[in-house]
Parts: C-alpha cells; sequence; structure tokens
C-alpha cells in the first residue's frame, strides 16, 4: 500500500488540540502526557455495518488499558451526535468533537478529506512524551482492526522495560 | 487487509482449536465467529455446504470473536459451547455449534441462558452443569482468549475467513464459488502451518 501522502508519520511531535467530549467538557491530548494515546479518527458516527470499528474498540479496550493506554475516537460530528452514537453501541470512551473548526484537528494530523468533509480512518498510537510512534490510513470503507495498535503498544512496552531494566 | 497488511491467522490452529476434518487435510479454512451476529448466521449453511463439497480436503476451525458489547447473548453462548465441549466432548460441541444457529433468529430470547442450557442437554451435556458454568462464566477466559487471537490476526468483524492461515477477502455466500475459490487460495498459500 502506498504511503498516505499527509499524514504525520512515526517520530513527529503531536499536535496538542483541546475538543469537546461533551456539551461542558473538554479534553486535551496533553492531559494524557505520562501515557499512550490511541487516536482514532473515523469519518463518521453510524457506520452502517454491525461489527464497526467503535464497536470493535470498545470490545478491546480492557486490552488497550492494559498497557495504560487511553483511546480517543475523533469525527467531525458534533457533540450531540457522538453523544447519541456512544450511548446506543454502549461506547467506554471518549469520542471528540472535531466540529469548529471543522475538521482541524484532523487537518493538523493530515488526516482530512477536502472532498468529503470528513477525516479520514486514520489511527495514531502517541507515546507517554507526546511523539507519535505509529500512524496508519485505512481506506475509509475499510476498518483496519486493531492489530496494528496492539503491536505499537507493545513494542513502546517492550522499549520501556528495556530502559527501565 | 489488517492495519499491517499481512492478514496472517496467529497463533496458528493447534490442538487447542475445535476442529472437524483431518488433521492434515490440504486445506484449513478457520472461522472467527459469533453466535448472535446475523452475518454469521448466514453463513453457518454456506460452511455447511462447502464442508459437503470437499469432504477430506477440507478442515473446519471455529474460534470465538463475541462482540459482547452490541450482541448481548453472544458471550454466554460462545461460553456455552466451550462447557458442552469440556463437559460432553468434541461432537456433542460441534451439535452445540449448530444448534445455536440453528435457533439464532428464533427470537429475540433465543441465546438467553435458559435456551442455552436446553439446547446444551440435546446435544448430550448435563444441563446444570453448563448452567453452573454459564453463572460463573467458567470458559469467559477461554473464550476471551479466542477473541483475542482474532484482533491480534486483524479481524475487524465477523465473520472472518482465513484459509491456510492467510485471510481470505473474497465473497462467502455461494458454497460452490467458496469451495472453489478455498481451493484455490491453499493451492497459492501451501500447506497450513501447524499441520503435520
Amino acid at each position: 500500500m502506498s504511503e498516505h501522502p499527509t499524514l504525520l508519520r512515526a517520530g513527529t511531535s503531536a499536535p496538542d488540540f483541546t475538543l469537546h467530549s461533551t456539551p461542558d467538557q473538554t479534553v486535551s491530548l496533553s492531559e494524557f502526557r505520562g501515557k499512550p494515546v490511541i487516536l482514532a479518527f473515523y469519518p463518521a458516527d453510524w457506520s452502517p455495518v454491525c461489527g464497526d470499528q467503535m464497536a470493535l474498540y470498545n470490545e478491546i479496550l480492557p486490552e488497550f488499558h492494559k498497557y495504560g493506554a487511553e483511546l480517543l475516537g475523533v469525527s467531525v460530528d458534533g457533540v450531540w451526535c457522538h453523544i447519541a452514537f456512544a450511548h446506543a453501541r454502549k461506547l467506554h470512551f471518549s469520542l471528540l468533537a472535531d466540529f469548529e473548526p471543522k475538521g482541524g484537528v484532523a487537518r493538523a494530523y493530515g488526516a482530512y478529506r477536502d472532498t468529503d468533509g470528513t477525516s479520514e480512518r486514520a489511527l495514531f498510537v502517541i507515546d507517554a512524551e507526546g511523539v507519535i510512534r505509529w500512524s496508519y490510513c485505512s481506506p475509509v470503507g475499510v476498518n483496519p482492526g486493531a492489530d496494528g495498535i496492539l503491536d505499537a503498544l507493545e513494542s513502546l512496552q517492550a522499549e520501556h522495560s528495556q530502559a527501565s531494566s | 487487509m489488517s492495519a499491517q497488511g499481512q492478514g496472517m491467522l496467529r497463533p496458528d490452529v493447534s490442538d487447542k482449536d475445535h476442529a472437524l476434518g483431518r488433521a492434515d487435510a490440504p486445506v484449513t479454512l478457520v472461522e472467527y465467529g459469533d453466535y448472535q451476529c446475523p452475518h454469521c448466521w448466514r453463513a453457518h449453511p454456506v460452511v455447511t455446504a462447502v464442508r459437503a463439497l470437499l469432504g477430506d480436503k477440507l478442515r473446519f476451525v471455529f474460534r470465538d470473536f463475541p462482540l459482547t458489547q452490541i450482541h448481548e447473548h453472544a458471550l454466554h453462548a460462545a461460553e456455552a459451547t466451550e462447557s458442552v465441549a469440556t463437559n460432553a466432548g468434541g461432537d456433542a460441541f460441534w451439535a452445540m455449534h449448530d444448534t445455536i444457529y440453528e435457533h439464532q433468529q428464533d427470537s429475540p430470547i433465543a441465546l438467553d441462558d435458559s435456551h442455552l442450557v436446553k439446547y446444551a442437554a440435546s446435544c448430550g451435556a448435563d444441563p446444570e452443569q453448563v448452567a453452573r458454568d454459564l453463572a460463573n462464566d467458567t470458559f469467559e477466559e477461554d473464550v476471551r482468549a479466542d477473541f483475542m487471537s482474532g484482533v491480534r490476526s486483524g479481524v475487524n468483524g465477523t465473520p472472518t475467513f482465513f484459509i491456510n492461515g492467510v485471510r481470505f477477502e473474497g465473497d462467502w455466500s455461494n458454497p460452490k464459488f467458496f469451495a472453489a475459490a478455498l481451493l484455490e487460495g491453499a493451492a497459492m498459500v501451501g500447506a497450513p502451518r501447524g499441520s503435520r
């Protein structure tokens, strides 16, 4: 697969952002310094398939937590849409509204689709120091699964335990 | 395709798996499935037909991939099959597997605990033992291990199939075409890893 032309790559410092997770709460990337963060951009809430990406990650959440990692879903949908979606799918992680300016964070990560007005289906694993250690862009119609994320978290952990031994 | 573009099954099929057919069969088909998933329900008779078409050439392995947050009965259904396997053996496991899919669409409660226990009894398992195993989630870890092996293999939904360890990306809805694709895929990939 050819590399995505604009997607931020491993080694790049992850651009900080502050986005609404609920109408009266915001989340900043910098709050999570000290632990790995999985940033999952996806095109839109309400994907019509049964095993969709966010449902899958919801299922794998305990596994992400074993690595001490925090999962954040990001799309251009507004907070009320996210709330309804998260409630319907019983999601146990935050969905952030990249809503105003629309797609601003997706653009900062090189993961915006001008033609569609949505983000790409793009994944970033960011280390405890705020550096992107792995990124991947999936075709919009293809759920990328979680094996790449878990591989990245595993190698972060291996590095960490080597450094501390 | 998985995030790494590999789509390889890990770990390989072993004697810990539930398998139908000869271990030295040239084609090993692995399905990651969810007992409450309607797509898996559609796939079930297709796989049965493919097994009939390919006979001794095929070994079929089923691994659990329950999406428990959207399918409330999927985890216990999978646990029930494991309980039946442990308490009544491999043939009973496959009878339970078939029975669950045959009843999946009966009603919204067709896979609740009381129905699962009834199906287990009809497959020759001790219903009280199965009920205890469900209440204690005795086999939750086993089901979870299957699920995680699927995640690590790049499974992103159900059903997902692997032919001799390589992810199958094609259409499985027609048994004849699926059987032909399995033979062709297996010939391209070579013998399954983990076979003798």
